[in-house]
């Protein structure tokens, strides 16, 4: 009889331990959406482009980060690549670009924005992209496959893609060194820069050292902090001496860039309602027609 | 009813003129996408980083899913509203659909980089996703269509399995095995015909929502929150203009007397559909206040010209003329601009509208793309009159009397 009992408290144990684990479990597992979390203790990069001298150090450290063939040092060394504007690709995840201010030439480092609320997350079809909790926009190659949906709906034209591939192309993009800041270190354009043109810290720290800038020093910056609010906030910040939008950045609002596609996207499939309300209709115009062509006969 | 119409295999040739012609695409398409998987996307086609997307997602994707919206909207309105009269189109829409998806399904599978992982969508969801949705749907609706076709190939097949050499110990199991496939699908095609619609209404309508989140890169021409609703109508407006074409071409194809009757009275639908299309269309435009981009003349408000004049209007106003309806080459002619201002507005909204902030050179397809599609077409073409000729499918006159009316989806036998 003891034994007995003993028997049922044990499997109670093994039915709570095993609810509480699959309470723990499966919120992970079958979550629907990939993960989007906006913490404050997220981090971000403000970029002074007012500081940045060209060098494109961060071209060559970012490379040598991610894999990707990045050659001597030296050759990085004319201003060749500034007759044309380049864009972030998968040979070059980080490029910096120059452009006209009304007295001097300016140098601009471009690359993924980790958007706060980014398209490609909201867009990829088999959620491959999450933005992590210290603000990184992350892609998963397990899950890919490849439809470049992520490129049609970046605002910021960035994910790049493989075309010359047969097998195995990447959607590449900057992933904000999710390596290397997991373990401690700074992503290895921020490490390297010899003028610290970018700031590696907490977003909303970066912000006040932002205003704080533009503040003391009014003659050298324009009144704009880019990313503060564009597509609902970014991680990367930056502020120039003049208005980088249109020059540099597109003209985008304060809307998340996900627009308005996830709100009807969630109309239309409303707990499913829609559907079955139209199922249902359907069936019941069905079955009242059933006999449609027999009653004209009869008439 | 006066003559008795009756779902029959064509025994006809099957190599014709015309059919060695479409061969001679099919196999030049062929050669080219054997380029894609062996060299990459970039090998065959002119898609970089500025335009991720071009024409095998523009026409063979959403243009191919629109122009098989045949098969839905005959089935509302010879199943579901039980027009007994349609059901001489419903096969051959049907047929149509379920080509036309498996081709979309093909097209998905070789423009996507990883099409080893074509299955992740079933397993890996993205509800936020509008191109998720998208994937989901037409993967059920192209099962309901195979489900919606079998009753065709049971009718075909039972009391004739004739399989050669020692295979013909299987006749009897095989026969038996269509038998009960018949009589239980006779008994639950509902579920599938009403699925098959709404399953249709989705991703017809989700594959207008898929390029609003380009947002500001789309043309505001194009750019609208209502594209889901525009999506939806110009599908339905489509839908029986497909059959028309397709039904006149068969005909003609196979030596028949065309369906006249059965055709123009299907063509009444066409006006009143493509006018709601319509008012939509221009409504958004004037609420948006987007009229103002066609005053300046470019390739843009070109584009947006034709795909509204010919595409839409002057199909209209000729689907309003009772002589038109009555003429098969009217009926052929407005049909066929109706099919072409809806793949102009598929190729539209996903490419001409598609403009990225940093391009350098436009888009246009390479001769390898454009070689693929047309192979697609060919090939598709190809099957139709295969399967025709397999399945009973086409109705021609008949002096035999079936007394089998099980369900609707046997076609005309009464």
């Amino acid at each position: 009889m003891s034994q007995n009992r003993r028997d049922f408290l044990k499997t109670i144990a093994v039915i709570g331990a095993s609810g509480t684990a699959l309470s723990t479990v499966t919120p992970k597992k079958i979550k629907a959406a990939p993960e989007n979390i906006i913490s404050n203790e997220r981090k971000g990069v403000l970029v002074d482009t007012t500081v940045c001298i060209g060098c494109r150090k961060c071209e060559w450290a970012c490379k040598g980060a991610h894999d990707i063939e990045q050659g001597n040092y030296e050759d990085y060394q004319n201003d060749k690549s500034f007759e044309t504007n380049r864009r972030p690709s998968a040979k070059s995840l980080t490029v910096v670009n120059q452009y006209f201010t009304e007295e001097t030439p300016a140098t601009i480092k471009l690359q993924c924005m980790h958007c706060d609320h980014p398209a490609c997350v909201s867009a990829c079809i088999v959620g491959a992209f999450t933005k992590v909790e210290n603000g990184s926009v992350i892609w998963d190659t397990n899950k890919c496959i490849g439809c470049r949906y992520c490129m049609v709906a970046c605002p910021f034209q960035v994910p790049s893609f493989e075309y010359e591939k047969a097998l195995d192309p990447k959607i590449a993009k900057c992933d904000f060194c999710y390596e290397r800041t997991k373990v401690g270190k700074l992503p290895a354009c921020i490490e390297i820069c010899p003028v610290e043109a970018m700031t590696y810290g907490k977003r909303e720290d970066l912000i006040l050292e932002a205003k704080r800038r533009i503040k003391n020093y009014p003659d050298r910056y324009y009144d704009h902090i880019f990313g503060e609010y564009e597509v609902g906030g970014t991680s990367w910040l930056y502020i120039a001496q003049k208005d980088l939008v249109s020059s540099v950045f597109p003209k985008l609002g304060n809307n998340p860039a996900p627009g308005v596609s996830e709100s009807i996207q969630h109309g239309l499939f409303a707990y499913f309602v829609p559907p079955i309300a139209v199922y249902a209709l359907l069936g019941g115009i069905m079955w009242l027609s059933k006999d449609r062509e027999t009653k004209k006969e009869n008439k | 009813m006066s003559h008795l119409h009756l779902p029959t295999p064509i025994s006809k040739k099957f190599f014709t003129p015309g059919v060695i012609v479409l061969s001679v695409i099919a196999l030049n398409g062929i050669i080219f996408l054997l380029g894609r998987f062996f060299f990459g996307i970039g090998s065959v086609t002119n898609l970089n980083d500025q335009f991720p997307w071009g024409i095998w997602i523009g026409l063979d994707v959403a243009a191919g899913v629109a122009l098989a919206a045949g098969g839905f909207t005959t089935a509302a309105l010879g199943h579901i509203m039980h027009r007994d009269k349609y059901e001489t189109v419903i096969r051959p829409a049907l047929l149509t659909a379920m080509l036309g998806y498996t081709f979309v399904a093909t097209g998905v599978f070789v423009d996507i980089g990883r099409w080893y992982y074509i299955w992740h969508p079933l397993v890996m969801w993205n509800g936020n996703s509008a191109l998720f949705e998208v994937g989901i749907c037409v993967m059920i609706y192209v099962s309901v269509l195979y489900i919606e076709f079998l009753p065709i190939v049971t009718e075909r097949f039972i009391d004739k399995v004739n399989l050669p050499g020692f295979l013909s110990r299987f006749n009897k199991i095989i026969d038996r095995l269509l038998r009960a496939l018949d009589r239980g699908l006779s008994k639950t095609m509902f579920v599938f015909i009403i699925a098959g619609v709404v399953l249709s209404c989705l991703h017809q309508s989700s594959l207008g929502t898929l390029m609003i989140i380009a947002g500001p890169k789309m043309h505001p021409l194009w750019q609208t929150p209502i594209l889901p609703l525009l999506f939806l109508l110009s599908a339905f407006s489509v839908g029986f203009p497909m059959v028309i074409a397709e039904s006149l071409s068969a005909s003609r194809s196979f030596g028949l007397k065309p369906e006249t009757e059965v055709l123009s009275s299907l063509s009444k639908f066409i006006a009143p559909l493509l006018g709601i299309y319509l008012i939509g269309k221009l409504g958004d435009m004037v609420i948006r206040e987007t009229f103002v981009y066609l005053a300046e003349i470019n390739s843009i408000s070109i584009m947006f010209g034709i795909e509204i004049i010919i595409g839409v209007i002057v199909p209209l106003r000729m689907f309003l003329s009772p002589e038109v309806r009555k003429s098969p080459t009217g009926l052929f002619i407005a049909s066929m601009l109706v099919i072409f201002g809806v793949v102009m507005n598929r190729f539209n909204n996903f490419v001409t509208a598609y403009n990225p902030p940093y391009a350098v050179e436009s888009y246009f397809p390479s001769f390898g793309e454009i070689s693929v599609t047309l192979g697609f077409v060919a090939i598709e073409i190809l099957m139709y009159r295969l399967f025709v000729m397999i399945f009973p499918v086409i109705s021609i006159p008949s002096t035999k009397a079936n007394i089998k009316t099980k369900y609707a989806i046997r076609g005309v036998a009464k």
